[in-house]
């Protein structure tokens, strides 16, 4: 199971990578081997303001839907459109082209308390 | 409960979700891989949940015509047919496959879900002529279904398999039948045994080139060729005529449970109509029990629903009523609020190419 040390985790299996104030949000691996394949994919508008820990966007696999959170606070800046055309990125490269969405983080300290790598790997017994 | 293959799912990565009562795989490799590999080449699904019947006796025929819709009189022995068991309204409790393996002798696959219901209404109808069986517990089943499924046949069985449809082969009398019957629209075949023997069947069919299917993928190749589940598109308040399923329901014979009921249904126009729908937007897949709108009012929801793997596009069935059920009219899905353009269209969705 493939687990960057460079990203930061939510319990509820996003990651973000953060470069300044801007962090780009997409799905774990494990996340994507729990949905199996993913056939729709519909990221955030642009400019839409999220909470830690609300419904940004929505996955569907073959036979379920599935909310993706927010892992942080913040706004939209960009979104993924390639996931729109190839759900199946998703699956095939989850922290590469697979990136749902991208935003600036409005509380950096947000990002403090979540799970390192070594953190998350503990949670989904990897 | 479980079937025999229980710990081959398990050690094939099978994806284990309750149906009807059973651990049943979802999935082993991926949903869209069992497809293709059964659109393409050859799938194995363990269809053990499903039971298995056996009726016999001097005037079996007789007494199962007047129960099921198919006219079984008309059938040879050797031969399959679907066919519907129908309540007095003329609703479906179940649709079968009944194997004509002697002349007054019958093997019945029935659902998973249906089995003590079906049970119990054959031996409510019991006359003291007629044997009637219940050895769901005693059998396993393959579903070997694909372009290549006459190839893997030819392996297991050291023979040619049957080119026609719905043709009956009993390889050990009373023990080992085949059928050249499936629920996928590939030509292929489901091979009832003895449940000790699943596990090496099993094996057998994968060593012969066959990827184990789960019922992830079987739920959608049915819906491409608009085969309905009993239970999602099939119901105890719907006819067979309603359910398009007209062709297996013979009016001619002089007497079976519903048949009075469906007289009278023919007789006026038909209060809903399965129909076929396909999604005409870019969409997220349509799942049963979406609300589908026409000119901006609710009249019904779908009964069945998936975003095709062969085709690309979202497609489902919804009784429609007489106004809305021509191929061509438009239609609205409600998915998470937001509703998307569907169309009816022509049945099934899919055609091989």
């Amino acid at each position: 199971m493939n687990i960057p040390e460079n990203l930061r985790y939510a319990t509820s299996h996003e990651w973000i990578l953060v470069e300044g104030d801007t962090g780009t949000v997409g799905i774990t691996d494990h996340a994507q081997a729990e949905l199996t394949d993913i056939v729709f994919a519909e990221p955030p508008a642009i400019g839409k303001t999220v909470k830690a820990g609300d419904v940004a966007a929505v996955v569907e696999s073959v036979k379920a839907a599935s909310d993706i959170y927010a892992p942080v606070g913040g706004e939209v800046v960009e979104r993924n459109e390639a996931i729109e055309a190839d759900p199946s990125l998703l699956n095939t490269d989850p922290f590469g082209a697979g990136w749902i969405f991208k935003i600036r983080i409005a509380d950096s300290a947000e990002v403090a308390s979540l799970k390192d790598a070594a953190a998350y790997r503990e949670q989904i017994g990897a | 409960m479980r079937t025999p293959l229980f710990d081959q799912h398990l050690a094939t990565g099978g994806r284990m979700v309750e149906f009807a009562g059973w651990e049943m795989p979802v999935q082993y490799t991926g949903i869209l891989q069992e497809h293709k590999a059964v659109r393409e080449a050859c799938g194995v699904f363990d269809i053990s949940h499903m039971g298995e019947f056996f009726v016999s006796g001097s005037g079996a025929t007789s007494w199962l015509d007047g129960l099921l819709t198919n006219n079984l009189s008309a059938l040879p022995v050797g031969h399959a047919q679907y066919t519907l068991l129908l309540n007095e309204r003329g609703g479906v409790i179940d649709d079968l496959i009944a194997y004509r393996l002697e002349e007054e002798k019958y093997l019945l696959i029935v659902n998973a879900a249906k089995i003590p219901e079906d049970a119990a209404w054959f031996r409510k109808h019991a006359v003291p002529e007629i044997l009637f069986e219940d050895r769901s517990a005693d059998f396993a089943a393959l579903a070997i279904q694909g372009p290549k499924a006459a190839s893997l046949f030819e392996i297991l069985f050291h023979r040619p398999m049957p080119l026609e449809r719905n043709r009956v082969v009993e390889i050990q009398s009373g023990h080992t039948f085949i059928a050249t019957t499936g629920y996928t629209g590939e030509s292929g075949f489901e091979w009832v045994m003895p449940a000790g023997e699943a596990s090496a069947a099993w094996k057998a069919a994968i060593d012969a080139g066959a990827l184990p299917c789960g019922l992830g993928a079987r739920d959608t190749l049915r819906l491409e060729m608009c085969y309905p589940l009993n239970g999602s598109d099939l119901s105890p308040d719907r006819s067979p005529l309603e359910a398009g399923l007209g062709f297996f329901v013979d009016l001619k014979k002089p007497a079976f449970i519903g048949r009075e009921a469906l007289l009278s249904q023919k007789s006026s126009l038909l209060p809903h109509k399965l129909c076929a729908l396909r999604v005409l937007d870019k969409a997220p897949p349509v799942r049963p029990h979406y609300k589908v709108y026409v000119n901006g009012e609710p009249v019904t929801e779908t009964t069945s629903g998936a975003l095709s793997p062969s085709l690309g596009y979202g497609i489902a069935m919804a009784y429609l009523p007489p106004a809305y059920r021509d191929a061509g009219q438009e239609v609205e899905i409600e998915v998470r609020n937001r509703r998307f353009r569907a169309q009816v269209v022509k049945k099934p969705f899919y055609k091989k190419p």
